[in-house]
């Protein structure tokens, strides 16, 4: 097994025991690299079938290009797709600065739809090399009534033993992606040929390397216009993956007060 | 392409712990700074970080993503973050050293091939520099490099460094660790990082990169026995396939399972997958789905096996466990047990020792606080499938919970239980069992009481054989239908086949069982005398005496006896030099001495012969013998 064998191997046992134990499961799908990755991880892990919903948690400030993949791959995958829509900026704390008040929007629209519904699991695609906050998640990840996370007391997590049961009124977030790197999920991209947004390739000198709403994310200098053009890239750069996300710098606790309110 | 060739790159896993405060997360930043792997914009954003807190620059911010980590100095929670050598790519893993955090430590470390064990110079070694490679040693990670760091404190003493070497290589040494490497540093400064620092001209050996780099990969568990948990079980269409991820071993289409505790078999018909090209064998790491070739009633938690090396099956199994909630662990405690996938119920039926490793001593003790590391015995009513930690590093692990969150963390031993399969599996399915003419009633009248069993357990020298003896003249002479299996009547001829390992003696004491049972059936009152020093061989024998006389009024039941008298008493006595001979290492597995004595949960009478003479202990037998067989005809 290479590497990438031992990340599908374990994202797909991730997968199939958050389907086992989590009563009411369903993933989130931003329409980005990662969550694309991951939904194919769990056509893997499942035989072809997504057998729980997939959402779209919808800011309204995606780009045209990204709500254009969402209806055409819902389709062509056969998944059980759920829109919904976030509430105004005005809804968010306003002690936040600006663009992460825009950003927590997907944090309020997520905990609606987690009631709507009843969502006891929402498996997420994070991953721990792209920010340091999110390097200290858990697999596994236990949150509080309001979607709030504990991260000063983390439960343990060792030996592929997860967390897996929780008390009434709270969600778990399940993090299949938690160990893979940016370089990682491309290569699996290149080597399954899993769809993309086109946005991350390189049209005029520019490309975006993250996606998110488009007020608060901008694009890289890049040439690189195929997948293994992007790969090449990412083995040289320094630069990091989300420098053009404005929410995660404007202050030093910013990203970290996103995630403990409950963002993604 | 040449990115394919580099998607071929190794990746390592290695975890940095130590004592609070001995430098982890500062020497975390220094390596990414040395080897250019530091993200462009980060340390601008450290520097500001440090600026505002009006202090000197601190590279631990790299791993501290917390503001409440970076406002208190300490790691709270383990992070990761990758870098590479010219050899690999590395993950490094960063685990906090304040004793409050170990859980936090366990889960960084416990997925780490290899560890950098940091060791402040001039603090010397400390509680968390021990607790760390105890802990290290239990979780499996077996490669270490010592790093004693703020060597700049010490003016960079060669005796220093010395000291403090020999000191900890002879505490790992006493928890059978050696060290890899010995390295001097002072992270903060970059010295021996990369390159050799001439402010260390005395030290010869590696750099922490040659030391990294010179680590090997965790050994592949594909030669290992074949285990596939099973995880789930899914009928999305006309296919049913099981999945699991395979833990050990490899398989291939046409082998022949065995499903424990079940002990189904079945053979192998597909290997299932999605957009992957078909393949007909899958090993050790693979997340897999198969079809059978028999529709098999099988759910997650059963272990998939090869039928000639399957896991040991046991009620009971002794594990050494770290224990990580702020709630104690209690003898006689239930605790649900995560076995792979299997997930039942355990209770804590003793707790043989509990460790110091400031001074790696052993305590017995009632409780297991939190971040002990403690030996203890657990029993399920359930029959469990086995395999011990030091074969199997990967199925003999544990975790225990409390139905939310894992409590903690254990290995398996199995020394001195017996295998338990070849004694539950259904012997031979066509046999019909012959109706009787004479029925119980009919032979309870004749005899003036009912047939039953009066199990006597005990250590050896407690008093069973002196007893029995005693007991059968007694009943004989007050007309009872009386008769004593013992050792002696039953080694010599039904057992002549069996010697005296953990197998062998369950399998005695079935049988025994099982006779008794024939005897109770025919009218007899059986009196045996066996140590029989496991719970679950006894409880077998009660059934199949429930089997062959239903209780009833014709029926005089299963009585448990304990002749009750602890293990320095019996030993004091010692009546054939036995404890003697199995103290000086003569006799194996000697019950009491290298081989658990499991007492009766719930005796139907106690016996015990540190308070009675032979006398009154007989009296006290026959009036309870009295009392529950005389009660028909």
């Amino acid at each position: 097994m290479d590497h990438l064998d031992q990340l599908e191997a374990q994202s797909v046992y991730i997968l199939r025991e958050a389907f086992n134990r989590i009563e009411k499961l369903g993933m989130l799908w931003s329409l980005g690299k990662d969550s694309n990755v991951m939904v194919w991880l769990a056509r893997k892990a499942f035989f072809g079938h997504v057998p729980f919903p997939v959402m779209h948690i919808d800011t309204e400030k995606k780009f045209p290009e990204m709500y254009l993949f969402r209806e055409t791959y819902a389709k062509k995958w056969g998944l059980n797709l759920i829109v919904e829509k976030c509430p105004p900026v005005e809804a968010t704390d306003p002690t936040l600065p600006p663009a992460a008040r825009s950003a927590a929007r997907k944090t309020l629209g997520l905990r609606d739809t987690i009631a709507k519904y009843g969502f006891t699991g929402i498996i997420a695609g994070i991953r721990r090399d792209e920010e340091s906050v999110r390097a200290k998640e858990r697999v596994f990840s236990p949150r509080g009534e309001s979607g709030a996370w504990d991260f000063r007391d983390q439960p343990p997590e060792f030996w592929d033993y997860f967390n897996t049961d929780l008390p009434a009124g709270t969600h778990l977030r399940v993090h299949p992606l938690l160990s893979w790197t940016e370089l990682d999920i491309w290569r699996y991209i290149q080597r399954e040929s899993i769809p993309m947004v086109e946005l991350y390739f390189a049209r005029n000198g520019k490309r975006y390397r993250s996606l998110g709403d488009r007020d608060i994310t901008s694009p890289v200098m890049s040439e690189a216009a195929t997948i293994a053009e992007i790969i090449a890239e990412l083995e040289t750069t320094r630069a990091p993956e989300r420098a053009g996300r404005a929410m995660d710098r404007e202050t030093e606790d910013a990203f970290e007060r996103l995630r403990a309110a409950g963002y993604m | 392409m040449s990115t394919e060739a580099k998607a071929a790159r190794e990746l390592m896993r290695i975890v940095i712990v130590g004592h609070v405060d001995h430098g982890k997360s500062t020497l975390v930043g220094r390596l990414f700074h040395e080897t250019g792997s530091l993200p462009e914009g980060k340390y601008e954003a450290i520097k500001a970080m440090c600026e505002r807190r009006g202090m000197p620059f601190e590279w631990a911010f790299l791993m501290d993503a917390f503001q409440s980590e970076r406002d208190q100095g300490i790691t709270i929670d383990t992070a990761q973050i990758w870098f590479k050598t010219s050899l690999r790519d590395y993950t490094i893993i960063d685990a906090p050293g304040h004793r409050e955090f170990i859980k936090n430590m366990i889960t960084g470390a416990s997925s780490a091939e290899a560890a950098l064990m940091l060791i402040d110079a001039g603090q010397g070694i400390q509680q968390q520099s021990r607790l760390h490679a105890f802990l290290l040693n239990l979780l499996g990670v077996k490669q270490i490099a010592v790093l004693v760091n703020k060597m700049d404190l010490v003016d960079f003493s060669e005796d220093r460094f010395a000291e403090i070497s020999r000191e900890y290589s002879s505490y790992l040494g006493s928890l059978g660790i050696k060290a890899n490497y010995i390295i001097p540093l002072a992270a903060r400064d970059g010295d021996n990082i990369v390159a050799r620092s001439p402010r260390s001209p005395w030290y010869k050996g590696p750099t922490v990169i040659e030391a990294l780099d010179s680590f090997r990969p965790a050994a592949p568990l594909s030669a290992l026995p074949l285990r596939l948990p099973i995880q789930d079980v899914y009928k999305f269409d006309d296919r049913r396939i099981l999945a699991g991820r395979i833990a050990s071993g490899s398989l291939k289409v046409g082998d022949t399972l065995l499903f424990s505790p079940s002990n189904k078999t079945a053979k192998v018909s597909s290997i299932e997958a999605w957009s992957a090209p078909s393949r007909d064998i899958a090993e050790a790491g693979e997340s897999v789905g198969l079809t059978l070739d028999e529709q098999l009633f099988i759910e997650r938690g059963e272990m998939a096996s090869h039928v000639d090396s399957a896991p040991v099956e046991s009620h009971v199994f002794k594990a050494k466990l770290f224990w990580l909630s702020k709630t104690p662990l209690k003898l006689d405690a239930t605790y649900r047990l995560r076995l792979q996938t299997r997930d039942v119920n355990v209770a804590v039926e003793s707790i043989t020792a509990v460790y110091d490793p400031e001074s790696f001593t052993a305590r017995p003790s009632d409780t297991v606080e939190r971040n002990d590391i403690a030996e203890v015995i657990l029993r399920s009513p359930a029959l469990l499938s086995l395999d011990a930690a030091e074969t199997h590093p990967k199925t003999g692990r544990f975790v225990l919970s409390d139905g939310r969150n894992i409590l903690a963390g254990g290995t398996i031993s199995l020394d001195g239980y017996p295998d338990e399969r070849r004694l539950v599996t259904v012997r031979s399915s066509n046999i019909t069992e012959v109706a009787h003419g004479i029925t119980a009633p009919q032979r309870a009248q004749r005899n003036g009481h009912p047939g039953g069993v009066l199990w006597l357990t005990g250590l050896s020298g407690a008093g069973k054989s002196t007893i029995a003896m005693a007991l059968e003249q007694e009943l004989f002479r007050r007309g009872f239908q009386v008769f004593v299996l013992d050792g002696d009547n039953v080694r010599r001829g039904l057992s002549a086949n069996l010697g005296f390992a953990p197998e062998d003696r369950a399998e005695n004491i079935r049988r025994i069982g099982e006779v008794a049972a024939l005897f109770a059936e025919s009218g007899q009152v059986v009196i045996t005398a066996f140590i029989s020093p496991y719970r679950s061989d006894r409880d077998r024998a009660r059934q199949a005496l429930a089997k062959s006389l239903p209780s009833g009024p014709a029926a005089g039941g299963f009585h448990e006896i304990y002749v009750k008298a602890d293990l320095a008493t019996c030993e004091g006595r010692d009546p054939k030099g036995l404890y003697q001979k199995a103290r000086a290492g003569e006799i194996a597995e000697f019950t009491g001495v290298s081989a658990p004595y499991e007492p009766p949960a719930q005796a139907e009478l106690i016996i015990d012969t540190e308070k009675l003479n032979i006398a009154q202990a007989v009296a006290l037998a026959v009036s309870y013998v009295e009392g529950h067989f005389r009660k028909v005809g």
